[in-house]
């Protein structure tokens, strides 16, 4: 018999269903945001929603062919968070003097579905991946190092964490987190029976042993680096809860929490104590409504105008258009959330909330169901990874922590978050085809064992070892 | 492995409860004290940005907001024939706030008084935007023209016509003045350009001359001396008195002498009409230092002298007549309108209106009607009565004397068919010999209709004293109705 006849592809309609939904809420926002900025609703609109469907309608075509068994919310997820991030960035775009980074955002939406696409097409089995566990840490090294490269490197607002391509400016640690990733991914799935295994034992804890520490010592020193010199605090914090959960996820040993955090906590103070621009951050947190603090040079006022206009939009918003978010600075960016706040309320941004939450709870639920210990490390690990970056962010802007500059996955302006989270959606795919793959196999044969080779009709097999 | 993945999802359920938490506390329940900090400017945005109601002169705009093409801000408040009405208006600037009639009715312009309760209920009901009530002042656009001619360009000087019964303010302009569009631009970097051009050129865009402006009133302090004269029952307008060329004033070397090479210094002696006429200074001097300050002073507040609460609804400056006791030598000059006594043009103009009106001041009303979005009236001044300054025969007393100024005293070039009465007054300010050339009257005589003040300041005597007599005639030929 063919195997196609006996496993039956899903047809995915439920994602195609959600697809239109999310380009009608993605594009729709985008048209409000114009006519509530007295924008007649011309081409243009149309244009932009064109390519919303028609980028997920092809994804949805390459995932029948290529993934058929792939998690059906994760694209349409991806592609409304990303619609709306659109959305805020052309209604911010229409304050004078006028700017226009949505047709560029548009631009690296479909570059980066384009990859993510690519990705899906032609890995063929993501468990190969896992054989360049070096490779991967290498690739994270020289992505880190690129902004301090001459000609190339760019420092922008006193963080060197850019490089101009001539094109545009592009922020590799945006992708070196992916790659970072899959390295612990890899590195992790390799070694954690050994290093579950041997261990001193203090208490309830099992603690590893001194050899072992190799790679938390890599990832402190990365996320110090990253610190350090480039001065950006949101990106080490992210480095470092990456391979804080990714050795929690490998190893469920909660000896190694207490062991990062703390590592975490003397990083902090030493950054603290030794960095102006640190010590600045956490004054600007504590004492963030002083008026001397609002007005200083590196003082709160980001964060306050950000949290102004968040309690200006109270319940259910000004509506698309209707509030003043480029009070804000950064409003497109680093402080998309307090905008989309202030105009769709605390209803609206609890929306955006919980699309993040079901996005990275199904990837956490691909991990659950993925067979090999590589592809489980790697998707629950990026959806800790997106999970720790929106606590970073959004509790930034909320003023739960101190405001740290990082990228809202998929919805902030800028070409190289968008990038790497397209990626992040294609590799998620791809793992979650492979786990709901039917095992693909002919009909149970009893080899081996008690009663092995007889299965006859209507009557009961033997097991291979008698109860 | 999938043990630690289900704890980590706890971890992802508890980062998503504190971001919901986070943002509920910041948004609704501790929003208010975020909205109302001092260093939240949006409120003070959202309401420049928003439509205001109108401020009409003859149920034309003076002052609008239209619908703006900033996307940043709804409305634009934009001021037609600011030079006339700058004073009035005030400004309504993102940068420097409100001033003049902007600031003072704001609550009825931005809609915001608690008599527009209802009306911002309905609204917040149908959707509607609110805009404010609308705000008609008593300026006669016509009045307002002829009276702003009458200020020469490059001279500081301030006009008053307001109608005597009812204490509505017809005409009330200066120079300088400037462009309030200027300061109302949604940009403040623009607007702070433009405030520090205005400066350079020594305009102040915060106050309104005629009711901010006090100057020494000279000579047309005089009424107030007269008035006091004939309630003492010492003097009547035939009596004959003194003119002595020269008056010594006690303990000093000083003493003061009358207008140099004028008429008085050719007659000994002459009646009250005469020298009031003629605006000889020694008699007045004379006659003060007899009846001493009290009585002066009591005049003087009557008629709104050191009074800081008038509100037109702009705030008036307090005119100031000297409440210490004075030395006999002060008073002598202080009753000539110099020294520390200082009034506005719209004190003086008070003074004139009083007599007009037989003797009973108006408070003076720039606001005829205040009219909801639906045109309902909200609010409408009556002409309120300030004081009963004088008795009715005092009144007509001064108001012959006022007369004979026009027809053979310092005024004549205000003759005309229409019976005018008026006083001049000339201030001498500095030692430069430029004064302060006043006039203040009243046409026509027998049925006021107008009461008009006019000052010049910082003018040579000569330039002053021409234009005073002749604008006042123009100003009252163009708008009393015969």
């Amino acid at each position: 018999m063919d195997q196609d006849q006996i496993i039956k592809k899903p047809l995915r309609i439920t994602e195609l269903v959600l697809i239109v939904i999310a380009v009608v809420i993605g594009s729709g926002a985008y048209m409000l945001g114009g006519i509530g900025m007295d924008q007649d609703i011309n081409a243009n609109y149309w244009v932009q929603l064109g390519v919303m469907l028609a980028l997920g309608i092809i994804f949805h075509i390459v995932l029948r062919l290529r993934a058929p068994f792939a998690d059906q919310y994760i694209l349409p997820l991806a592609l409304a968070l990303n619609g709306l991030g659109l959305a805020m960035i052309h209604r911010l775009d229409l304050v004078p003097p006028g700017e226009s980074l949505a047709n560029n955002q548009l631009m690296w939406t479909i570059l980066s579905v384009v990859i993510s696409i690519a990705i899906v097409w032609g890995i063929k089995d993501y468990r190969n991946m896992r054989r360049f566990t070096y490779i991967w840490l290498l690739a994270s090294a020289i992505l880190l190092i690129l902004p301090f490269l001459p000609f190339i490197g760019v420092e922008i607002y006193g963080s060197r964490i850019w490089v101009n391509l001539g094109i545009g400016s592009f922020q590799p640690g945006e992708v070196a987190k992916l790659t970072l990733a899959i390295f612990f991914a890899s590195y992790l799935s390799a070694n954690r029976d050994l290093i579950l295994l041997a261990g001193k034992k203090i208490g309830p804890l099992t603690f590893p042993r001194i050899q072992d520490l190799g790679p938390l010592v890599v990832a402190w020193l990365v996320a110090m680096g990253v610190l350090i010199f480039q001065r950006d605090i949101g990106s080490a914090a992210l480095f470092f809860g990456l391979f804080m959960a990714m050795i929690y996820l490998a190893t469920s040993r909660l000896s190694w929490l207490i062991l990062g955090v703390s590592a975490a906590a003397v990083g902090a103070v030493i950054a603290a104590s030794l960095f102006p621009h640190v010590q600045a951050r956490v004054d600007g947190w504590i004492h963030a409504f002083d008026m001397d603090m609002i007005y200083a040079e590196h003082g709160s006022h980001q964060v306050v105008q950000g949290l102004f206009g968040l309690a200006s939009g109270g319940l259910f918003g000004s509506g698309l258009g209707q509030g003043r978010p480029d009070m804000v600075f950064a409003a497109n960016s680093d402080m998309i959330i307090a905008s989309f706040g202030e105009e769709l309320g605390l209803v609206g941004l609890a929306a955006i909330l919980i699309l993040f939450f079901i996005f990275i709870t199904r990837i956490m639920r691909i991990g659950l169901s993925a067979r090999d210990a590589f592809g489980k490390l790697l998707a629950a690990g990026m959806g800790c990874t997106i999970a720790i970056q929106l606590f970073v962010v959004a509790g930034g802007v909320l003023r739960v922590i101190p405001l740290t500059g990082l990228t809202t996955p998929f919805m902030a302006a800028g070409g190289s978050s968008l990038l790497a989270n397209w990626m992040i959606v294609g590799l998620i795919l791809l793992i979650s085809d492979t786990a709901n793959r039917p095992m693909q196999s002919g009909p149970m044969v009893n080899a081996s064992g008690f009663g092995a080779g007889a299965a006859v009709p209507g009557r009961p097999i033997g097991a291979g070892e008698p109860k | 492995m999938n043990e630690s993945i289900r704890y980590a999802w706890f971890g992802i359920v508890a980062i998503l409860l504190v971001l919901l938490g986070a943002a509920s506390y910041v948004q609704v329940i501790g929003a208010d004290d975020l909205r109302t900090h001092e260093a939240n400017t949006r409120e003070l945005y959202k309401q420049f940005g928003g439509p205001r109601g109108p401020i009409l002169v003859d149920g034309e705009p003076i002052a609008e907001s239209v619908p703006s093409d900033s996307t940043s801000f709804d409305y634009q408040r934009v001021y037609h024939d600011p030079s006339l009405y700058s004073g009035l208006t005030g400004f309504y600037s993102l940068a420097y706030g409100q001033t003049g009639l902007e600031q003072r009715l704001n609550d009825w312009l931005s809609g915001q008084s608690d008599d527009l309760f209802i009306e911002r209920i309905r609204q917040s009901i149908t959707g509607a935007e609110n805009p404010g009530a609308s705000v008609e002042l008593t300026i006669d656009q016509k009045t307002q023209e002829v009276a702003y001619e009458a200020l020469p360009e490059g001279v500081q000087a301030s006009v008053v016509v307001s109608e005597p019964d009812t204490g509505r303010i017809l005409a009330m302009a200066s120079r300088p003045n400037y462009d309030t569009n200027l300061l109302a631009v949604h940009s403040t970097t623009e607007a702070s350009e433009n405030m520090a051009a205005l400066k350079e050129s020594g305009t102040s865009p915060y106050l309104n001359q005629p009711t901010a402006e006090i100057a020494q009133p000279g000579s047309t302090f005089k009424l107030i001396d007269t008035i006091a004269m004939l309630e003492s029952g010492e003097y009547s307008p035939d009596d004959t008195v003194n003119v002595p060329n020269e008056l010594p004033l006690p303990q000093t070397q000083n003493s003061i002498s009358n207008f140099a090479g004028g008429i008085c210094d050719q007659r000994d002696s002459a009646d009250l009409t005469w020298i009031f006429a003629q605006s000889c200074n020694t008699p007045f001097a004379s006659a003060a230092m007899d009846m001493g300050q009290e009585p002066l002073l009591d005049v003087a507040e009557r008629f709104g002298f050191n009074d800081d609460s008038i509100s037109i609804p702009l705030s008036v400056e307090a005119s100031t007549f000297p409440t210490d006791d004075l030395p006999d030598a002060t008073l002598a000059q202080s009753v000539l309108g110099q020294v520390d006594v200082r009034a506005t043009a719209l004190q003086m103009n008070m003074i004139a209106a009083g007599i007009a009106n037989d003797g009973t001041v108006m408070t003076p009303q720039l606001v005829e009607s205040v009219r909801g979005p639906d045109l309902n009236v909200l609010e409408e001044p009556k002409p309120k009565v300030y004081s009963e300054a004088i008795s009715s025969e005092t009144a007509g007393q001064m108001t012959d004397m006022m007369q004979e100024v026009v027809q053979s005293g310092t005024a004549m070039p205000a003759r005309s068919s229409i019976p005018i009465a008026a006083k001049t007054g000339t201030a001498q300010i500095g030692t430069d010999g430029k004064v302060n050339s006043w006039i203040t009257g009243f046409a026509p005589a027998d049925d006021p209709q107008v009461a008009v003040t006019l000052v010049y300041q910082n003018v040579d005597y000569s330039v002053g004293h021409k234009l005073t007599a002749t604008n006042l005639k123009t100003i009252v030929e163009a708008v009393v109705e015969q």
